[in-house]
C-alpha cells in the first residue's frame, strides 16, 4: 500500500507579506496543491525556520485564489513563531502542510458570518464561497482589517469595544442593534463569544457552526493535544473529546461542550 | 549490498527505525506523509483497559529546542483499539508494537491478556508516563516496583515485553537492571523528562496539568548518556529514543548501544521524519561503508 494522500506538504513561496492593522499580517503564499484542495473554514500548518522552534504554527486559510495557485493567511503576531513569518519577504520559501480541519459546510440558508478579532480571517473565504443572503458581523476592539474585502461580499455590520465603528459592543449587540435574522451562524472567534452565539443559535433555534481553537502539536490528529469538549462520546477517540485540528476546526454547536 | 535489518529480541525488524509511543497515533494519520511499509515498527500510542479521557487542554507547550506534553494517556480503550487499529497496521509490512498503560497491575494485565491473540509483535509497558496521577511513572521509579511489574506481566504476555524507562530517577541502570531481573525482554528509553513553562505575561502555568514531559532536541544529549550507561548495564536490547531529529542523531544513539531508534517529536517538527530517517541511516552506512547496521550498536569509544 502506497501512501494515502489529502493533504500535501509543500515548500511555498511568499508572494507578498503586509501588516494590514497593528501587528496583524497578511501573508499571499504560492502553493502547488494546497490551494487547489483548500475548502473555506480550514487551516495550513506553517512551520518555523528557526529549528528551537519545533512546532507547527496553524494558521486559518482567510482566502483562496485557485488561479494562482495561492492562499492567503491573516494572522496576529503571538509569539517568536508568528514573529519569524512577519520578518519574511516576497519570495522567502516555507514548509506548509494542508488543508487541515474540515471547514465549514456550505449551507443554502440566510446566513450570519460572525467573526471576532483573529477569528475573522477565515469568513472571508467562506463569504466568497456561500452563495446566499449573507450578513457579516464583525467584532473588533477598535482597528479595523479586511473590511473592504468583506464589503463585497455581503451587508457587514460592525462592532467595537471602544465604539469607535458600529455597535459600541460585542457581535451579539450589533445583531440586536441592527434587527438582524437568519437561519444558519457561521462563527470564528474567542470562546467567550461562540458560548454566547451558541446559547444565542440555541434560543433562536438556529444552525449554529463554530470554529474552534486549541494549542496544537502535530496539527494532522495523531497526537491528542487540540482535543476539545464533546457532549457525546466521540466515535474517533471513544471519549467526550473531539480532535479540533481533524474533527474541526468547524463544529456543529451542539456537539461541543463548551 | 548493505543491511539495515536488526533482530529486537526475536523480532526480525527491516531497519532500526520506529516511532515513538503518542507521537504517531496508530499511523493512520501519518500513513498520509510516509509509506509506512518502509518503516522497522510501529509503536501505537498507549492503550489502556478502557478509554481514558486525559488530561484538560492546554496539553503542549513549545519551550526552547523542544516541548511539554501533558496529554494524560487519552486513549479509546482495547476494544476499540483491536477493532480498528490492530487492522489498520496489519494492512502495512512493518512490526507493530503496542504501548499498553494502566493505573494499576491488573489494569495492565488486562490490556497484555486482550492483546494475547492479537498479531502484535511486541509490547512496550508504560510505566513511566509523567502526565497521570496513577501508574504511568509510579511504577517507574522504584527497582522493586519495576522488577515486580514486570514479572507479573511476563506471566500473562504472549508476545515479548519491552519496559519503557523514565529518565526521571537518580540511576537509571538500576531501573535497568531491575526490568532485567523482573524477565524483560527489551527496553526503551528515554520517556519524557518533568518539566513546568511558565507564561510570564499571564502568569499562569503553560499547561493545564502545571507540569509536563520535555521532549525534543533539547533532551538528545540525556537521552544519548542514558542509553549508554543502559547499554553497558544490562544484555538485553535497547530502543533508543529522546530528541532523534534525523539520521544523524539516531546513528548517535545507536552508537550509545540501541539497538533500534524510535523517531517522536520530530513527527510534528517534520512529518515525513521517519522515512527521511530511514534514506539517512543507509546514507550514513555507504558514506562509512558499513556493511551491517548491526556493527554500529554500541561502537563508541
Amino acid at each position: 500500500m502506497a501512501k494515502e494522500r489529502g493533504k500535501f506538504e509543500e515548500t511555498a513561496i511568499i508572494i507578498r507579506q503586509e501588516e494590514i492593522a497593528d501587528n496583524i499580517y497578511s501573508m499571499w503564499l504560492r502553493t502547488e496543491q494546497i490551494a487547489v484542495h483548500t475548502k473555506p473554514g480550514q487551516f495550513i500548518s506553517i512551520y518555523c525556520r528557526d529549528g528551537s522552534m519545533l512546532l507547527p504554527r496553524p494558521i486559518s486559510v482567510c482566502e483562496v485564489d485557485k488561479s494562482d495557485g495561492a492562499v492567503r493567511v491573516v494572522y496576529r503576531v503571538a509569539g517568536k513563531g508568528t514573529a519569524e513569518f512577519a520578518k519574511f519577504r516576497t519570495g522567502k520559501h516555507l514548509k506548509i502542510v494542508g488543508p487541515l480541519g474540515n471547514g465549514f459546510p456550505l449551507l443554502d440558508k440566510k446566513a450570519f458570518l460572525i467573526g471576532g478579532g483573529i477569528g475573522i480571517p477565515p469568513l472571508l473565504e467562506l463569504a466568497k464561497k456561500l452563495d446566499c443572503e449573507k450578513q457579516i458581523i464583525l467584532g473588533f476592539k477598535d482597528e479595523l482589517f479586511l473590511l473592504e474585502e468583506f464589503c463585497s461580499r455581503g451587508e457587514v455590520y460592525l462592532a467595537t469595544e471602544d465604539g469607535s465603528a458600529g455597535t459600541r459592543g460585542n457581535v451579539l449587540d450589533a445583531i440586536r442593534d441592527n434587527h438582524l435574522e437568519a437561519e444558519v451562524v457561521y462563527a470564528c472567534g474567542p470562546l467567550p463569544m461562540l458560548r454566547a452565539l451558541k446559547s444565542y443559535a440555541a434560543e433562536k433555534d438556529m444552525i449554529c457552526y463554530l470554529s474552534m481553537e486549541e494549542r496544537m502539536a502535530c496539527g494532522i490528529g495523531a497526537c491528542l493535544a487540540c482535543v476539545c469538549k464533546s457532549t457525546g462520546i466521540d466515535p474517533h477517540t471513544n471519549v467526550k473529546n473531539k480532535r479540533v485540528c481533524k474533527e474541526g476546526p468547524v463544529f456543529l454547536a451542539e456537539e461541543v461542550d463548551l | 549490498m548493505i543491511h539495515t535489518e536488526i533482530n529486537l529480541c526475536g523480532i526480525p525488524l527491516k531497519n532500526p527505525v520506529m516511532t515513538a509511543s503518542g507521537t504517531f497515533g496508530s499511523g493512520a494519520e501519518y500513513a498520509e506523509f510516509v509509506d509506512l511499509n518502509r518503516l522497522g515498527a510501529v509503536v501505537t500510542k498507549g492503550v489502556a483497559s478502557v478509554p481514558w479521557e486525559g488530561n484538560p487542554t492546554p496539553r503542549v507547550a513549545e519551550v526552547y529546542g523542544g516541548m511539554l506534553n501533558a496529554i494524560g494517556l487519552q486513549n479509546p480503550g482495547i476494544d476499540l483499539f483491536i477493532e480498528r487499529d490492530i487492522p489498520f497496521l496489519k494492512k502495512y509490512h512493518t512490526k507493530i508494537v503496542v504501548n499498553v498503560c494502566g493505573r494499576t497491575t491488573e489494569e495492565y494485565i488486562a490490556v497484555v491478556e486482550r492483546l494475547a491473540d492479537q498479531p502484535v509483535d511486541l509490547l512496550e509497558i508504560n510505566i513511566s508516563c509523567p502526565n497521570v496521577e496513577a501508574g504511568g511513572i509510579a511504577f517507574g521509579q522504584n527497582p522493586k516496583t519495576v522488577e515486580t511489574i514486570t514479572r507479573e506481566i511476563k506471566k500473562y504476555a504472549k508476545q515479548p515485553v519491552m519496559m519503557k524507562l523514565s529518565p526521571n530517577v537518580t540511576d537509571i541502570t538500576e531501573m535497568a537492571r531491575a526490568a532485567e531481573a523482573g524477565g524483560a525482554d527489551a527496553l526503551s528509553l528515554i520517556n519524557t523528562i518533568t518539566g513546568m513553562k511558565i507564561d510570564i505575561h499571564r502568569r499562569k502555568f503553560a499547561l493545564a496539568n502545571r507540569t509536563g514531559g520535555l521532549s525534543g532536541p533539547a533532551v538528545h544529549p540525556v537521552a544519548v548518556r542514558m542509553v549508554y550507561q543502559t547499554f553497558h548495564a544490562v544484555g538485553i536490547p535497547i530502543v533508543g529514543m529522546g530528541g532523534i531529529m534525523n539520521a544523524d542523531d539516531a546513528i548517535e544513539m545507536i552508537l550509545a548501544g540501541a539497538s533500534a531508534i524510535a523517531v517522536g517529536t520530530a513527527n510534528f517538527a517534520n512529518p515525513k521524519a521517519t522515512e527521511e530517517i530511514v534514506d539517512g541511516i543507509e546514507a550514513y552506512m555507504r558514506r562509512y561503508g558499513v556493511k551491517d547496521v548491526r556493527e554500529l550498536i554500541g561502537c563508541v569509544s
